[in-house]
């Protein structure tokens, strides 16, 4: 019996070793190792053994299969890789062709700066907050100490739709608005931003273009000063223009504030050694600035011996233009895609 | 304003050498920013010369052949000019000399013969045509036949000047005289301005005998008139032509230029008529209305109720403030004058002058004049007419005055200046800058008294002198800081920014268009009733109206990228919508989308957008906007002709509609362009509620499908609602998985597959439940007459 094992052991074992396909191993599995096997009917033809052969043939028996299970195992193993990777050589794909993909959006550049002047002076305390673009002239003037008759509120500026009621010509509506909403309550720390409407068109004047607004108002006692507005329009300047700027504080006149300040800032072209786009000088003006006029606090509500602050302003489109190196205004409003699908990504931080 | 230098060193010691640059910036920092600051004739090596000899070219019909002497040597040159001949004094050019204009003078051969250097015209050297005499306009120079060979011909002439042209700030009217701008710079450079010369002799019977002024309208405030005698009328010295040119006037005759010369130096314009054409009086009324008036210019112009008229009493002979009439002009052959000097209401006269001309006189009336200044002004033109024109002054002066010219008296604490300022300027430091523009003061222990002069008619309140503070001690010196205030951190609504973000991420790409449109535009892609809302004096007609909608700007939008060949458009924009209801106007807040060609790329995905493309981005919106289940697409009440009937829904949310949604109608848009539009303020009203999380339920769901056959007409939606409304509360979830037409159904139906969810949070759902739902929505659907595909 024990050479009818030997036996079965090497002719199984040469098949295998000859087997090319998972089949054929099967095969094998199932002609030795199966229930109507060879090895098994060994196995079943041992009732006729004394018991002490039994254990003997029944322990040499177990060993081949053990061994037979394990190389057919090895080699099942090697085929099912062989399988897969040809598998996987079929499925390769050429990885440089195109992607499938959604169009990817963009937003405004105006609006993006907006984003940035937003989140700087929420962090400073100020809320953001809105007004209408079609004013009512109390508002945009009469309640900015821009009485009847004075020349800014000339029909040629100005889209007016009736007499009483324009386009705002320039965010300060709002700060008239949040006063009056306000009444005497402080501090008021805000900034407004959109849409402004003035009656001129050229080549580098929009009929409508975009500005921000800021206003601080606070108790005497508190102080806002000249020194306050000044270190806010540096980190603004810094933050949002450019970090190595210097400012230019030029008196000035509007007739919300006083004293008044038009605010430069060292060219963005050559640095402030001069060129055609600072005129020579070095300086681009930016902002317009100053300290609330009495008059604007007393007709909105606000005693001026007991309240003071500070309000800005500047034009957004010129500060995209520059951030971004727009050569034109008129993109700005031309809304071309080849144009706006520029500004599709998360800009340095 | 521009400022010559020679002129106002009459009236303050500057250094004599002066950068005019360092004296334009000094004045910007002090508030008077400035458009260009140069010498008035910028040119070089310029030399007087005569000519010796003078013959004609030979191969020219115009060109001379001249021998000059310039002192050092004798120079060959050929000049066009037909003035040129022997004998005459000129301004040469040598070689090497640069001219405006980037124009260098090199020798060279003209016509085969040497020239080396060039005689020059005035305008050649930098002065404008306008300002130069006929025969000036049409050849060379030619200077006074003892003027100096070899020397500077600029400094011979006296047109070795600087001018610094500054934009003055609507406030400082002051500084529109040449006395004004140096009080500026002595506060700036801390020099005293000396007295303004005025000496006189008045001759014959008191003015007042033998004329009169009547004022009859409230718009003049003051009225000064006085009367000079047998005048000369010649040319003006060459300071005073040279001054007004500098200044940008066009020198005409001394008389005519005194006028203009005391304006420029002290700001008053003044008025000069023909006394024989005048009259014995002026009488200064309104207009009336459709009053004419034949103006200086020779135009006649038709009058109204609103302008200031200057009468004889009878007829208007001038515009006050503005233009003199021709009647009273004074010309060649004038001999007696009456010189006006007045202050009229500057809101009247920037009126009147918008429609007429705006002149240095008007602008001077619009900014507001101190009437110590009229009084000086008259008396400085009477120095000037009896020094310059041979005047005999009448005696006295006739006079209207109701200003209160009165010196201002502000009272202010230290304390308050280093508040506002945020500054720590010592006492004496606040006085010296009150001393240095030449206010008096009177100093107490922690305020200070101040008395402004009336030429400063820009001071009357606090903050005014704090201003001046600051301005004189220097801003730069202001060191900046930042508000000690409450910490916090500021409120910000961050829906429209969220949205946005959302918009790009789902491809669009934002635009920022114009709200102004064209007025057959403003009814378009909706039904809302509204009137619209137009400008009253708009800059074109194509942009004559508020929009109410933005598709027309999105669409517009699309038209211009398309004429560029763009393609796959798909844009979105947040911004305002306008109109009027029963009298009141109001906007709100609207965000509109297109779409267009292809929305997914890739290779096999192409494909070019839909109507349901769009309608996908309006739920992915109200979904991430918080209103799933709470929207639904329905058919538009009342057809909207801009867009095509069969592909069109209006958006509705809480039964209430907020925006629309289609493709543009073909007969507009032969490609397939779609649009959306909702009323954010009006969605944003419903509101909702906190995110919050929902127990997930530990209980298996089953899925169940269930295809129906409908007609065409049928919508989807309905069936949908019939199926939700049998299943109750079991359903969790109805989708659309399959929609067929076509071969082996009629041509009218349509076939639909739904995959229903069933579920419970409590338990599992066994099958005879689901069943017995099933089945009673088979039921429902075939009672509905709705066949159920098995």
């Amino acid at each position: 019996m024990k050479e009818q094992i030997t036996k079965i052991k090497e002719t199984s074992v040469e098949e295998i070793k000859k087997a090319e396909d998972l089949k054929t191993l099967n095969e094998i599995r199932v002609k030795y190792l199966g229930k109507k096997g060879e090895l098994t009917a060994v196995l079943r033809g041992m009732g006729g053994l004394s018991p002490e052969e039994r254990p003997i043939i029944g322990s040499l028996v177990n060993e081949v299969r053990d061994e037979l299970e394990k190389i057919i195992q090895e080699k099942e193993e090697k085929f099912q890789v062989e399988e897969l990777n040809k598998k996987l050589e079929a499925e390769k794909i050429d990885i440089t062709l195109p992607s499938s993909k959604m169009k990817r959006g963009s937003l405004h550049p105006v609006n993006r700066i907006i984003e940035d002047i937003e989140d700087l002076f929420v962090s400073m305390g100020y809320d953001v907050v809105t007004g209408p673009e079609l004013e009512n002239d109390e508002y945009c003037f009469e309640r900015l100490n821009l009485p009847k008759g004075h020349p800014a509120r000339d029909m040629q500026d100005s889209f007016y739709i009736t007499d009483e009621y324009l386009l705002r010509t320039q965010t300060s509506s709002v700060q008239a608005r949040t006063m009056m909403a306000n009444t005497e309550k402080t501090p008021i720390r805000i900034i407004t931003t959109g849409k402004t409407y003035r009656r001129e068109d050229d080549a580098t004047h929009s009929h409508q273009f975009n500005q921000i607004e800021g206003l601080v108002i606070d108790k005497k006692e508190r102080n806002v000063s000249l020194a306050d507005l000044k270190g806010t329009l540096e980190v603004f300047v810094r933050k949002i223009i450019g970090a190595n700027l210097d400012l230019r504080f030029r008196p000035s006149y509007f007739p919300f504030t006083e004293p008044s300040y038009e605010v430069d800032v060292t060219c963005f072209k050559c640095g402030g050694k001069g060129c055609n786009l600072c005129k020579q000088t070095g300086w681009i003006e930016v902002l317009g600035a100053g300290i609330v006029h009495p008059n604007v606090l007393k007709m909105n509500g606000y005693n001026p011996d007991e309240f003071g602050g500070f309000a800005f302003g500047t034009g957004i489109d010129r500060l995209a233009m520059f951030r971004y190196g727009i050569t034109d205004m008129r993109y700005l409003y031309a809304n071309d895609v080849r144009f706006l699908s520029q500004f599709d990504r998360k800009d340095e931080e | 304003m521009k400022l010559s230098l020679n002129f106002v060193k009459d009236y303050i010691d500057i250094d004599e050498n002066i950068n005019v640059h360092e004296l334009a910036e000094a004045m910007t920092k002090a508030g008077n920013e400035y458009d260009s600051a140069e010498k008035l004739v910028n040119a070089t090596k310029l030399v007087i010369g005569e000519i010796k000899e003078c013959e004609m070219h030979p191969d020219s019909d115009h060109l001379h052949l001249c021998k000059v002497d310039i002192g050092s040597e004798t120079l060959n040159i050929v000049c066009g000019a037909p003035n040129a001949r022997k004998g005459i004094k000129v301004i040469v050019a040598q070689v090497g000399a640069e001219l405006p204009g980037d124009f260098k003078i090199k020798s060279g051969m003209i016509r085969g013969k040497e020239s080396n250097g060039m005689l020059c015209a005035l305008y050649e050297i930098g002065i404008d045509k306008k300002f130069l005499s006929e025969a000036d306009k049409n050849g060379i120079h030619e200077l006074p036949a003892d003027a100096p060979i070899g020397e500077d011909p600029i400094k011979y002439m006296k047109l070795d000047d600087s001018v610094v042209d500054f934009e003055l700030t609507a406030n400082r009217g002051d500084l529109l005289s040449i006395l004004g701008m140096a009080y500026e710079l002595g506060a700036i450079y801390d020099k005293k301005v000396k007295p303004v010369e005025i000496s006189y002799k008045e001759n014959g019977e008191e003015i007042n005998k033998e004329f009169s002024i009547g004022i009859e309208t409230e718009n003049c405030k003051l009225f000064l008139a006085k009367k000079a005698k047998n005048v000369t009328i010649k040319e003006s010295p060459d300071f005073i032509k040279n001054r007004l040119i500098a200044s940008g006037i066009r020198p005409i005759n001394n008389v005519v230029d005194i006028s203009n010369y005391v304006m420029i130096e002290l700001g008053q314009p003044l008025h000069f008529y023909d006394a024989e054409n005048l009259g014995d009086k002026i009488v200064v009324r309104m207009a009336q209305e459709g009053e004419k008036l034949t103006t200086l210019d020779n135009i006649e112009r038709t009058l109204t109720s609103e302008d200031i008229a200057i009468t004889d009493g009878k007829k208007a002979i001038g515009l006050a403030g503005v233009m003199g009439g021709l009647d009273t002009e004074v010309e060649e052959t004038t001999k007696n004058i009456v010189i006006e000097a007045a202050i009229f209401d500057s809101v009247k006269v920037r009126k009147t002058s918008n429609k007429i001309l705006r002149s240095e006189a008007s602008n001077r009336f619009e900014k507001g004049l101190d009437p110590a200044r009229t009084y000086m002004a008259i008396d400085r033109a009477c120095t000037l007419l009896e020094k310059y024109a041979d005047a005999e002054i009448v005696t006295g002066v006739v006079k209207y005055d109701v200003t209160d010219n009165k010196e201002k008296v502000i009272e202010i604490t230290y304390q308050e200046i280093n508040d506002v300022l945020g500054t720590n300027i010592s006492k004496e430091d606040i006085i010296d800058v009150f001393r240095k523009l030449d206010f008096k003061t009177e100093a107490k222990e922690n305020s200070v008294i101040v008395t402004v002069p009336t030429r400063r008619i820009d001071i009357s309140i606090r903050a005014d002198l704090i201003e001046e503070v600051g301005r004189i001690y220097g801003v730069d010196n202001i060191q900046g800081k930042l508000p000690v205030v409450p910490m916090r951190m500021g409120h910000l609504d961050k829906t429209t920014r969220k949205i946005r973000a959302k918009m790009s991420n789902m491809g669009l790409s934002e635009t920022l268009s114009y709200i102004l449109i064209n007025d057959k535009d403003v009814h378009k892609f909706t039904v809302d009733e509204f009137e619209e809302v137009k400008l009253l004096d708009p800059i074109t007609e194509e942009r004559n109206t508020l929009r109410y909608s933005i598709i027309p700007s999105l669409y517009k939008i699309y038209e211009y990228n398309r004429a560029r060949e763009n393609k796959d458009i798909c844009l979105f924009e947040i911004g305002k919508g306008f109109w009027k209801r029963n009298g009141e106007y109001g906007e709100n807040q609207k965000i509109c989308v297109l779409m267009s060609g292809e929305y997914y790329t890739g290779i096999g995905h192409n494909k070019n957008v839909d109507f349901y493309d769009i309608k996908g981005v309006a739920e992915e919106l109200l979904d991430y906007l918080g209103y799933e289940n709470r929207y639904s697409f329905v058919m538009p009440k009342k057809m909207i002709s801009e867009f095509h009937p069969g592909q069109v829904a209006e958006i509705s949310v809480n039964n209430d509609i907020v925006g629309v949604v289609g493709r543009i109608h073909p007969s507009i848009e032969k490609e397939s362009v779609y649009v959306m539009e909702i009323n954010l303020d009006k969605l944003l009203e419903k509101r909702v509620g906190k995110m919050k999380f929902k127990e997930i339920s530990k209980f298996p769901v089953v899925k169940k499908d269930i295809a129906v056959l409908v007609s065409k007409d049928m919508i989807s939606k309905d069936v949908e609602a019939l199926i939700k409304k049998k299943a109750g509360k079991l359903l969790v979830d109805i989708k659309v998985f399959d929609v067929y037409e076509g071969k082996n159904i009629d041509e009218n139906m349509r076939s639909i597959a739904y995959s229903l969810t069933f579920g419970a949070q409590d338990r599992t759902l066994n099958d005879d439940e689901i069943n017995s739902i099933l089945d009673g929505i088979i039921k429902d659907l075939e009672n509905k007459g709705i066949e159920i595909r098995k």
